[in-house]
C-alpha cells in the first residue's frame, strides 16, 4: 500500500500514501465565534490537506451555531485524519462526512447546491443568445440594461460549471459562487 | 485571612482581581513570569497578595519551559504570566513544545487596549493569530463579563482529555474593568468540548481476546500513561504483573514502568535496545498504551512489526490511524482502560498462556545477551554513558528524591538509555519538538514545586547556552538545581548526523568559544565545577550533590562518542546499527582530516 520512497540522506522515514485521492464533503457544526473558521482553515492548511471549497454562516442564531460545509479532497485514510483533526477544534460540535452518508444509502453524493452570479455584456445576436441559454437552464436575470445581464443560477457544481462554459464565448465577464451547501438525504438529522 | 476559603462567586472586582481569583479558584500555588505594559495590572494584583507566589523568569520561553516542567512533575496545569508582543511570541517555542508532548499549560497574556487592537500600537501583537496553531485552544477577551468563565475553561481544556496548552489574551481595560467574578462551578462548561473517557467494552473486550491468545505479545508504553496520573502507571505495573508480557516505552513514558522490573526490555525506537526493537518487530500482538506512533519509534513505516495485531489505546481519536494503521483502536483515558482491561484481563485469562510465553521471554534473554548499551571505558577521559550511570548511582547514593530533566541531543540520548527511572512524573524531556534550551528552565519549574528535591538537568554544552540566562532565576530563588554537562564541544547529535549522512562534513556543529561554565557559575553566583578525571567523578559528583544552591558541573567528556545503539535512517527495527559494529574507533576513523582538524 504505501511505497517507502528512498531517502538516504534524511533523518525521517519518509512514505508515499498512495491510496486514490476522492471528493468528499464534509458537514461541520461550530459554535460560532471569533476565530472558528480560522481555526478550521489553518488547520487545513498546516497539515496540507486540500479546500476545494469552503462555505460559512449562521445556522441556528439562537443557539450561536454556524455550519461550515468543506469540500475536500484526499485519500481514504487523509480523509479520515481531516475529521477527526477537525474534531479535536473545541468549538466544534460535530463532523459529519456527507459523502460517507450518501454513499452508505446507495447514492454516489449527497444532495449538493451552489448558486452563482454571472455579468454578461453583450449586444446583438450574443445578447439574444445568453438570454435564450439562460432560460435552458432556469437562471434568473436580477440585473440588466441594455448592454448587460446579470443571471442568477442555482443548482449542482457541474451545472454551474457548464452554464459558465456556456456564457464565457458571449460576453461574460465576472463571476461569483457561492460554493457548496450539502445536506444527506432523508429524514435523518446528521 | 485565608482567601482560598471565601467564596469570590458573584462579587463585584476588576478583571486583574479576576484573574488572580480564577489561579486561586483552581489550585494555582505558582505561576511563572515576566512583567510589562500590558500585564502591569495582574502584577500590582499579584503585588498585593501572597496566596500564589510569582517565580520570576529571566526570558518568556524560560517561564513556558518552566511551567512544562511544574506540570510533567506535579500533574497539574503549570501557570505562565506574561506581556504583550514580544512577551507573547516569546512562549512560542515553549506553547508548541507543550503541544507536541502533551503538556497542561494555562499561558496568560497581556494585550494592548481592546480600543487600540488592530492599529499596530506599541507592543501589538495577533496573539490568538500566532498562537492559534500551537495550542490546544485560545482566546481574546474582549469584555471583563466573559474573563471568568474563559478562565476556568482554560483549565478545564487544559488540564482534561489530551492534555496542552491554552493561551487567554486579556487586554489592558479588560484588566482594569469592573466585573462579577463566577467561581469554577457556575462558570457554563461548553458543550461542543467532551473528552472520552471510558472506552466502549465491545472494544475492550475484542484488545483482551486478543491478548489472551497472543504467544509473542509486547507492551509499548507513552506519555499518555504519565499523563493519566498516577492510578495509570500502578495499573500499567498491575498489568505487565498480571499477563507477564515484556514492556518497552517511547522517551516520553519512562517512569511508568520501573526500569528495575522484571519484563523491562528499556526504551525503544531510534535509540532504543536491541531487544526492545527486535521485540517489537518480530512480536505478534503489540499492545500500545498512551503512545503514537512517532516518527522515531517506527522507522521505516512498511517495515514496521509486519507480522502483528496492533492495539492502540490512546485519548485522541486523530491519534489512531494516523500513522500506523491498527487492528484495534481503542479511545479512552489510559487509566480507565487499564481498569476495563484488567478486569475483563482476569476472567479471560488462560493458564495454558503462560507455557507458551516461555519460549517468547527466551527468546528476549538471547536479544539482551546482545549488551547493546555496552560501551568501552577508559581511564584517561569520561565516557558520557559511564558520567550517567555514575550520575544515577550518586542520586541513589543521595537517598534523594530525584528529578532529571534535559536538553536535547546526545546527552538526552544517554540519559534516557543510563539512568535508572523508577517512577512516573520524574523524568521531564522534550519529546515531540525536541527544544534545545527546555531542560534547564523545566528544571526550575520542577524545584519550584519540589524544593527539598533533587533536581538535575542533564545538558550538553550547546543546549545549555540557549537557555543560560534562567540562572539568574534559580539564584535569585535559592532553586537548587544541578546542571550537569555533558561537554564534547560538539553539537553532538548534529555531528553525529553529519558523520553518517553528510560525508563527515562537519557544517557548523563544532562548539568554538564555549564558556569557561566554573566561571559562568560564579558569575551569576552559583557553584562551578569541573571534572575531566574518570578516578574523581565519583567523588566531584558527591560534591555537586551536595552543594546547596544550584550548580554548573562541566564534565568533560570523550569528544567524538556517538549514540548507539541505532537505526539508521530508512532503516527498520531489526536493522540496527549496535556499538560493537560502530566502535568509537570506526567512527574516529571515519572523519576525514577537515573534520580531524576542527578536533
Amino acid at each position: 500500500m504505501n511505497e517507502a520512497v528512498a531517502s538516504p540522506a534524511s533523518a525521517y522515514f519518509i512514505v508515499k500514501d498512495n491510496g486514490t485521492p476522492e471528493n468528499h464533503t464534509l458537514s461541520v457544526l461550530v459554535d460560532n465565534e471569533p476565530g472558528v473558521l480560522a481555526r478550521v482553515i489553518g488547520l487545513f492548511s498546516g497539515r496540507g490537506y486540500n479546500i476545494e471549497s469552503l462555505t460559512v454562516t449562521e445556522t441556528e442564531h439562537e443557539k450561536h451555531l454556524s455550519r461550515i460545509t468543506i469540500v475536500t479532497n484526499g485519500t481514504h485514510s487523509v480523509l479520515e485524519q481531516i475529521r477527526h483533526q477537525l474534531e479535536r477544534i473545541v468549538p466544534v460540535h460535530s463532523v459529519t462526512d456527507l459523502t460517507v452518508v450518501a454513499h452508505a444509502k446507495g447514492y454516489e453524493k449527497p444532495l449538493e447546491r451552489e448558486l452563482a452570479m454571472l455579468k454578461v455584456v453583450a449586444t446583438g445576436e450574443k445578447r439574444l443568445e445568453a438570454l435564450r441559454l439562460a432560460d435552458a437552464f432556469k437562471a434568473q436575470v436580477i440585473d440588466a440594461n441594455v448592454t448587460h445581464f446579470i443571471f442568477e443560477v442555482t443548482g449542482r457544481t457541474s451545472k454551474i460549471e457548464q452554464f459558465i462554459a456556456i456564457m464565457a464565448p458571449l460576453g461574460l465577464v465576472e463571476v461569483c459562487r457561492t460554493g457548496v451547501a450539502a445536506m444527506a438525504r432523508g429524514p435523518e438529522i446528521e | 485571612m485565608n482567601a482560598k476559603k471565601r467564596d469570590f462567586d458573584g462579587s463585584e472586582m476588576t478583571g486583574a482581581a479576576m484573574v488572580l481569583q480564577a489561579l486561586r479558584d483552581n489550585g494555582v500555588e505558582h505561576i511563572f513570569g515576566y512583567p510589562g505594559g500590558a500585564v502591569l495590572p495582574i502584577y500590582d494584583e499579584i503585588f498585593q497578595q501572597d496566596d500564589i507566589e510569582h517565580v520570576l523568569v529571566r526570558h518568556e520561553q524560560g517561564a513556558g519551559h518552566a511551567a512544562e516542567g511544574y506540570a510533567r512533575s506535579t500533574g497539574k496545569a503549570g501557570v505562565v504570566l506574561v506581556t504583550s508582543g514580544p512577551g507573547a511570541t516569546n512562549t512560542v517555542t515553549a506553547l508548541q513544545d507543550a503541544l507536541m508532548d502533551s503538556i497542561p499549560l494555562v499561558c496568560i497574556t497581556g494585550q494592548v487596549p481592546t480600543s487600540l487592537i488592530g492599529s499596530d500600537a506599541f507592543q501589538e501583537c495577533d496573539t490568538v493569530g500566532i498562537t492559534r496553531p500551537c495550542t490546544k485552544h485560545n482566546w481574546l477577551v474582549k469584555s471583563v463579563e466573559e474573563l471568568p468563565r474563559v478562565l476556568h475553561e482554560a483549565f478545564r481544556i487544559a488540564t482534561t482529555g489530551r492534555p496542552g496548552p491554552v493561551v487567554v489574551d486579556v487586554p489592558k481595560d479588560v484588566q482594569f474593568a469592573l466585573g462579577t467574578y463566577c467561581g469554577p462551578q457556575v462558570a457554563e462548561a461548553r458543550i461542543s468540548y467532551k473528552p472520552k473517557m471510558e472506552a466502549d467494552s465491545a472494544r475492550i473486550k475484542k484488545a483482551v481476546a486478543l491478548m489472551a491468545k497472543a504467544k509473542k505479545p509486547i507492551i509499548y508504553s507513552g506519555g499518555g500513561v504519565i499523563n493519566s496520573g498516577d492510578k495509570a502507571s500502578k495499573l500499567l505495573r498491575e498489568l505487565v504483573k498480571e499477563t507477564d508480557f515484556p514492556i518497552t516505552s517511547t522517551l516520553m513514558g519512562l517512569g511508568a514502568y520501573p526500569a528495575s522490573g522484571k519484563r523491562w526490555l528499556g526504551m525503544l525506537g531510534m535509540h532504543g535496545t536491541y531487544e526492545a526493537n527486535m521485540a517489537m518487530h518480530d512480536c505478534d500482538v503489540m499492545i500500545n498504551i498512551g503512545a503514537r506512533f512517532d516518527d522515531r519509534i517506527t522507522g521505516r513505516i512498511d517495515a514496521f512489526s509486519p507480522n502483528s495485531k496492533k492495539i492502540h489505546v490512546d485519548i485522541d481519536p486523530s491519534s489512531i490511524n494516523k500513522i500506523v494503521h491498527v487492528d484495534i483502536g481503542v479511545i479512552g483515558d489510559v487509566a480507565h482502560v487499564l481498569e476495563q482491561m484488567l478486569a475483563h484481563w482476569k476472567k479471560e485469562k488462560k493458564k495454558e498462556q503462560a507455557k507458551e510465553l516461555k519460549d517468547w521471554h527466551a527468546q528476549i534473554v538471547t536479544w539482551k545477551a546482545r549488551n547493546s548499551l555496552a560501551y568501552h571505558s577508559t581511564s584517561e577521559v569520561i565516557m558520557p554513558q559511564h558520567a550517567i550511570e555514575r550520575l544515577y548511582e550518586a542520586s541513589l547514593r543521595s537517598g534523594k528524591e530525584t528529578f532529571v530533566t534535559t536538553e536535547v541531543g546526545q546527552h538526552q540520548m544517554w540519559a534516557a538509555q543510563y539512568f535508572g527511572f523508577e517512577e512516573p512524573n520524574h523524568w521531564m524531556t522534550s519529546g515531540g519538538l525536541g527544544t534545545m534550551g527546555y531542560g534547564f528552565p523545566a528544571a526550575v519549574g520542577v524545584q519550584v514545586a519540589h524544593r527539598d528535591a533533587l533536581v538535575i538537568d542533564i545538558a550538553g554544552d550547546a543546549s545549555i547556552q540557549m537557555m543560560m540566562q534562567e540562572m539568574s532565576t534559580a539564584v535569585q530563588y535559592n532553586l537548587p538545581v544541578k546542571i550537569f554537562i555533558l561537554n564534547n564541544q560538539y553539537m553532538g547529535m548534529v555531528r553525529q548526523w553529519q558523520q553518517l549522512l553528510h560525508g563527515n562534513r562537519l557544517s557548523s556543529s563544532y562548539s568554538e568559544a564555549v564558556p569557561d561554565f566554573v566561571k559562568l557559575a560564579e558569575a551569576y553566583g552559583a557553584t562551578g565545577m569541573y571534572c575531566d578525571d574518570p578516578a574523581k567523578l565519583d567523588d566531584a559528583l558527591d560534591e555537586m550533590i551536595n552543594t546547596e544552591g544550584p550548580v554548573i558541573f562541566d564534565c568533560r567528556v570523550a569528544n567524538l562518542a556517538n549514540c548507539f545503539p541505532m537505526i539508521p535512517s530508512g532503516k527498520a527495527h531489526n536493522e540496527m546499527l549496535l556499538p560493537d559494529e560502530a566502535s568509537d574507533d570506526a567512527i574516529a576513523t571515519a572523519i576525514d582530516n577537515k573534520g580531524k582538524a576542527l578536533v
